[in-house]
């Protein structure tokens, strides 16, 4: 079975910065592939040279077994794109949209009508409403739609999800799922690690390089160091506290507690949680909870961030 | 071409432009009001001319004709010389506005067979009052004349006109087809731009580019709308310069539309360009003002006359498509003439329109760089 997408060695610069550095990656044909990665990654950059809107610098980028520069107008009426921001008309209705991207590639919405059924039956009562009156979330499933309507071989989605509340970001996850099942391949970008964890395979990308691509579970799992999560009033001055501590890796904040990797590969979690409970007690800390924790995807991402060369520029 | 999806795009322009009621309010009274507006500040309804009399030699028949001008009250006498070389210093002072001057044998040849000749010299530094003086200058002579036909005399007046410090005249009628001209450029190469620019802005043009639609193919559908609402300003403006002003219209309505249509291709492709060479609506509209309306504005001959351009500025109005419009304009509509006498203005306009258009095309990129 061939590669849907398949990317080797590529480059992109915008004068003077670098916004991807020698990338290489496939996705396989049904997959469900996710970019993971803050904003200025290069994410956006990717997705415009795998839908033909960018030449690459070096290297070279295939799309459903075409090359994205020399079979331009090929990979053009076989892809369902969704760039950022949701690029839908305003002043347009729901369903004056969704006609028009349809008959942009030479369908009609009746013949794309299976295949969005599941997302646009949500909106359809509101296929009289103008696009910029409807809430992120509808705005959202509407775009999805219009990428989808021609029945494309494959779906590239930038950033689908941000700005959007978090029960439509849920959903639009699960309708990408019924859209997996049914054999389609999705490559998808997100800043948020817990959709990330709902792809086939990530790929984690900052400063233009891909840091490491796996099963999002075994990113975490590969993680080499005691990781402790540390609980207590006062945040930031318990940040400072474990900075201090002699075998102190890495400490960042993670929502209302404290991720802490210890120096030590070989010391025993439980023991190092322990000492930190200790320590932090006694330099004032009352109260503090300290477990050991197994790495999620956001600590191998810090982590590979930490230990990456500091990425030269970031570019949108 | 997939006509469907040519026909899906027009109809959405059509969305756009029918929508957005402010900008469409504005652009489709846009050529009412201008007209209105320049017809009554052109319209010099001019009363207290002040006139110099040169009367080498005074005689009952051209103290007559002075008294006629004098009794019409719209005339006053400024100076009465027997020298013409008092003319000069008066306009250059502006303390004349028209200037009679008689032929030595004036009142001789009035009572003889030859033509009686009278030069009548005009301060027309505006020109639009320029042409209000010497019309009712005219009109005072003309009908000396008459009275004294009327009492079996064959008498012959021959006026001599010189127009001061702007030779060639421009007038409410001749202002219609320049606006006309302005107007087009305005609605099309400034929308179209904006358009255009717009759906950079919105992200919109990625997607349309991610798609089997062709460059050719988005700017047609973006262009067809945009002919669509100059012909309606085209129309709009003639109606108005007729009902209000009566500006006549003596030649094909026709023509003119065919005329208004490759000049109006013109400027959508200018529009085009314009957009593909800026990046936000605000770039693109602020570009087309400078790069489309400023030209066609004041280097058409619409408000400043070629003739009395200077020698090197001449040659660049060449480039103006709104030169080679207005010329058309002008022609079909005050003189009555047709492609016989229109051709080589019409070709130049054809050609320019063809060029841009094949500009534009290949200035569309087909990426995002």
């Amino acid at each position: 079975m061939s590669n849907a997408v398949d990317v080797r060695s590529l480059s992109k610069s915008f004068g003077s910065v670098k916004a991807l550095d020698d990338i290489s990656f496939d996705v396989a044909e049904g997959e469900l592939f996710g970019l993971v990665g803050p904003d200025g990654a290069g994410k956006t950059t990717l997705f415009r040279i795998l839908t033909t809107l960018l030449i690459p610098d070096t290297g070279s980028a295939s799309v459903l077994g075409l090359d994205v520069v020399k079979d331009l107008w090929a990979i053009r009426s076989r892809v369902g794109y969704m760039p950022g921001g949701f690029a839908l008309y305003p002043d347009l209705s729901v369903a004056e949209n969704l006609e028009f991207f349809a008959a942009v590639f030479g369908t009609t919405v009746e013949k794309g009508y299976e295949l969005i059924a599941p997302i646009y039956k949500q909106i359809e009562p509101f296929r009289d409403r103008r696009a910029d009156a409807l809430s992120g979330g509808m705005k959202q499933k509407l775009a999805l739609s219009c990428a989808l309507v021609h029945r494309p071989d494959i779906l590239l989605l930038d950033e689908p999800t941000t700005g959007v509340d978090a029960v439509s970001r849920r959903e639009f996850w699960d309708q990408l799922g019924i859209l997996k099942a049914s054999g389609l391949t999705i490559v998808v970008s997100t800043p948020y690690m817990d959709e990330a964890l709902r792809c086939d395979r990530v790929a984690l990308i900052h400063g233009g390089k891909i840091l490491e691509i796996d099963p999002p579970r075994s990113i975490g799992t590969r993680y080499g160091l005691p990781l402790i999560a540390v609980r207590g009033g006062d945040r930031f001055g318990l940040l400072h506290t474990l900075r201090e501590f002699p075998h102190a890796h890495a400490v960042y904040l993670f929502g209302d507690e404290l991720h802490y990797t210890d120096k030590r590969a070989d010391a025993l979690p439980e023991a190092v949680a322990r000492e930190l409970g200790e320590y932090v007690a006694a330099r004032g800390h009352k109260d503090v909870e300290a477990h050991p924790i197994v790495a999620g995807i956001e600590d191998s991402f810090m982590e590979l961030m930490g230990s990456a060369p500091a990425p030269t520029a970031t570019a949108a | 071409m997939n006509l469907n999806a040519l026909r899906a795009f027009v109809v959405k322009e059509f969305h756009h432009i029918l929508r957005d009621r402010q900008t469409l309010t504005i652009l489709l009274m846009m050529p009412l009001v201008q007209v209105i507006l320049f017809g009554y500040a052109l319209r010099s309804d001019v009363r207290d001319i002040r006139l110099a009399v040169i009367d080498p030699t005074p005689d009952n028949a051209t103290i007559e004709l002075q008294s006629r001008f004098l009794s019409t009250n719209r005339f006053r006498l400024e100076t009465i010389s027997k020298t013409p070389d008092v003319i000069e210093p008066l306009f250059r002072r502006g303390r004349a506005d028209v200037a009679l001057v008689f032929d030595p044998g004036f009142a001789s040849h009035l009572r003889g067979v030859d033509p009686a000749r009278i030069l009548i010299a005009v301060d027309a530094s505006d020109p639009n009052t320029g042409t209000t003086y010497l019309n009712y200058t005219r009109a005072v002579i003309a009908r000396y004349q008459a009275e004294l036909n009327a009492q079996n005399r064959q008498v012959q007046i021959v006026t001599e006109t010189r127009m001061r410090f702007n030779p060639t005249l421009e007038s409410v009628n001749l202002f219609v087809p320049g606006l006309i001209a302005l107007v087009l450029v305005l609605v099309s190469a400034l929308m179209t731009a904006i358009s255009l620019s717009r759906e950079k802005e919105r992200g919109t043009m990625e997607v349309l580019l991610v798609s089997p639609l062709r460059p050719q193919h988005i700017i047609v559908g973006k262009v067809i709308p945009y002919l669509g609402l100059g012909f309606a300003n085209v129309l709009t403006a003639l109606l108005a310069a007729w009902v209000v002003f009566h500006v006549p219209f003596r030649g094909s309505v026709v023509l003119l539309l065919v005329e208004s249509v490759i000049y109006t291709i013109v400027s959508l492709a200018l529009g085009v360009l314009v957009a593909a060479r800026t990046s936000s609506q605000r770039a693109a509209m602020l570009t087309a003002m400078l790069a489309t309306m400023l030209p066609n504005a004041l280097l058409s001959g619409m408000i400043f006359p070629i003739a009395s351009m200077p020698a090197w500025l001449r040659p660049v109005t060449y480039i103006v498509p709104a030169r080679w419009f207005i010329v058309i304009a002008r022609g079909i509509m005050l003189k009555g003439v047709g492609l016989t006498i229109l051709w080589r203005e019409t070709l130049i306009l054809s050609v320019m329109a063809m060029l841009l258009l094949a500009a534009a095309m290949r200035s569309f990129k087909p990426r995002l760089e």
